[in-house]
């Protein structure tokens, strides 16, 4: 897509719109398209593409909040981390917040952990080297997208020898859940918007899978608002066309390869190993274990901490929002006991969750009640 | 937490390079996109660059970023 004046880029955006309503009332049937990354889901929002869509045709999101899909497990053995005495725990802003079985890391701090916010997680290290009386563990939560950054992060302060910090890998990788969810047959998807920045680093390729195998077809698209409705455009004359394949709407950024320099660290720092996630539980290969080489940086070896056994949210279904499974809506404590105020669960506290994004957009434009769920495809 | 902002190269040192980003400029790491030049475009995530993109993408990335600021700035 090209620089162009805002004249140009309305009138793209209006045929656009057309076409999609072309192409959903050709099909006559009720589609559902899931997106999987936090900030599409906010981007449909406020760009008011939700509200320009045809009514046959649904948005749901998925797994695609890193945040939300970290298990109370890893947050509370975070938060025990952080409470001994001689430990910094540094970790991204978007954490602090997130209620574990019995508090969150704000909570800590308040109990005197020292806990410190970074950008990036470069950032730790020089936390470390002024600090080299106490050790500085890095809470490294993220998809594909963030895991590289950390993962060079650690080759660095392997090349530097600090023998003061650590990582402890809450990563994710996002085609494993997305297997376990189309496997489940849960929630019957008709095509999957795919993450960009995801794609960025790993290609589009490794959700190929769910063409071949599900014969479910995909669209790596960007974050902009023609980005967006030329994505749905493009997914909706695939359904149509009776058409599936993985294709890329993010061109100008994404390639069937990605990047292979990040891929390249992610391979040398780490090891895909069993992970579990709010939601799906435990997933073979869905997350990132440091590597035998750089087993020294691994947290979860340097900083021994005993959690008592985690316990849910009472009556929060962040597990099922994340699946898919269940608009925020339909959860009984939305916006009555649960607000970004005062959240119950992590799709509520994350800008990117599921609930936030629909507590602070979704009346405006969702005034009606939802529909039911749909059927789930054979 | 995906979320990845354009930025170009203004000069670069070693495995650094210092981006500007539409008037503030930051360092960053360019160990995963180490080949990237002064004058081009990259995007960047969590301090670190990610991957190039040209000139007019780039552009048109910053014009987007910056009405949703605007917009941001009118919710509050
Ligand atoms: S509205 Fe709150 S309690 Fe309900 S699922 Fe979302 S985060 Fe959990």
């Amino acid at each position: 897509m090209r620089w162009m004046d805002e004249f140009a880029r309305e009138e793209l955006a209006k045929g656009l719109i057309d076409r999609i309503h072309r192409l959903a009332q050709r099909l006559g049937r009720p589609i559902t398209i899931m997106e999987v990354c936090g900030t599409h889901t906010v981007a449909l929002f406020r760009h008011g593409v939700r509200a320009a869509l045809p009514k046959n045709l649904r948005m749901i999101s998925g797994p695609g909040c890193p945040v939300c899909v970290t298990p109370n497990e890893e947050i509370d053995t975070a938060i025990e981390m952080a409470l001994k005495p001689d430990v910094i725990l540094v970790t991204f802003g978007d954490m602090v917040r997130v209620p574990g079985s019995r508090k969150s890391l704000a909570d800590a701090r308040i109990e005197g952990a020292d806990i410190r916010v970074v950008y990036s997680p470069l950032e730790a290290l020089d936390i470390a080297r002024a600090n080299p009386e106490r050790q500085i563990v890095f809470l490294g939560v993220g998809f594909e997208t963030t895991a590289p950054t950390i993962g060079a992060t650690i080759n660095q302060a392997a090349s530097e020898e600090l023998a003061n910090f650590s990582v402890f890998s809450a990563h994710k990788l996002v085609p494993p859940a997305m297997r376990a969810l189309v496997l489940s047959g849960e929630v019957g998807v008709d095509g999957f918007m795919l993450p960009g920045h995801v794609c960025t680093v790993i290609g589009a390729r490794p959700f190929e899978f769910l063409a071949d195998e599900f014969g479910i077809p995909g669209m790596v698209t960007g974050f902009q608002p023609l980005d967006l409705l030329q994505g749905i455009a493009m997914l909706l004359d695939q359904i149509a066309n009776d058409r599936h394949r993985i294709e890329i709407e993010y061109t100008r950024i994404v390639s069937r390869e990605g990047n292979r320099q990040a891929q390249a660290i992610l391979e040398k720092v780490f090891t895909p190993g069993d992970a579990s996630w709010r939601g799906f539980g435990l997933l073979p290969s869905s997350g990132l274990h440091l590597s035998p080489t750089y087993s020294q940086f691994d947290a979860k070896r340097r900083i021994e901490v005993k959690i008592p056994p985690p316990v849910e949210h009472r009556g929060c279904r962040c597990d099922a929002v994340i699946r898919g499974a269940l608009e925020p809506e339909e959860c009984r404590l939305f916006r009555k006991v649960c607000t970004p105020e005062y959240p119950i669960g992590p799709c509520m506290v994350s800008s990117e969750g599921t609930c936030a994004a629909h507590f602070k957009y979704g009346e405006a434009q969702h005034p009606h009640p939802i529909e039911p769920p749909l059927e789930v495809k054979p | 937490m995906c979320l990845a902002i354009p930025g170009k190269v203004i000069e670069i040192r070693g495995s650094r390079a210092l981006l500007e980003f539409g008037g503030t400029r930051r360092e960053v790491s360019i160990e995963l996109m180490p080949d990237i030049g002064v004058g081009e475009y990259g995007i960047v995530h969590a301090g670190f660059v990610l991957e190039r993109l040209n000139e007019e993408d780039a552009g048109e990335m910053l014009a987007a970023l910056e009405k949703m600021e605007a917009l941001d700035a009118l919710d509050g």
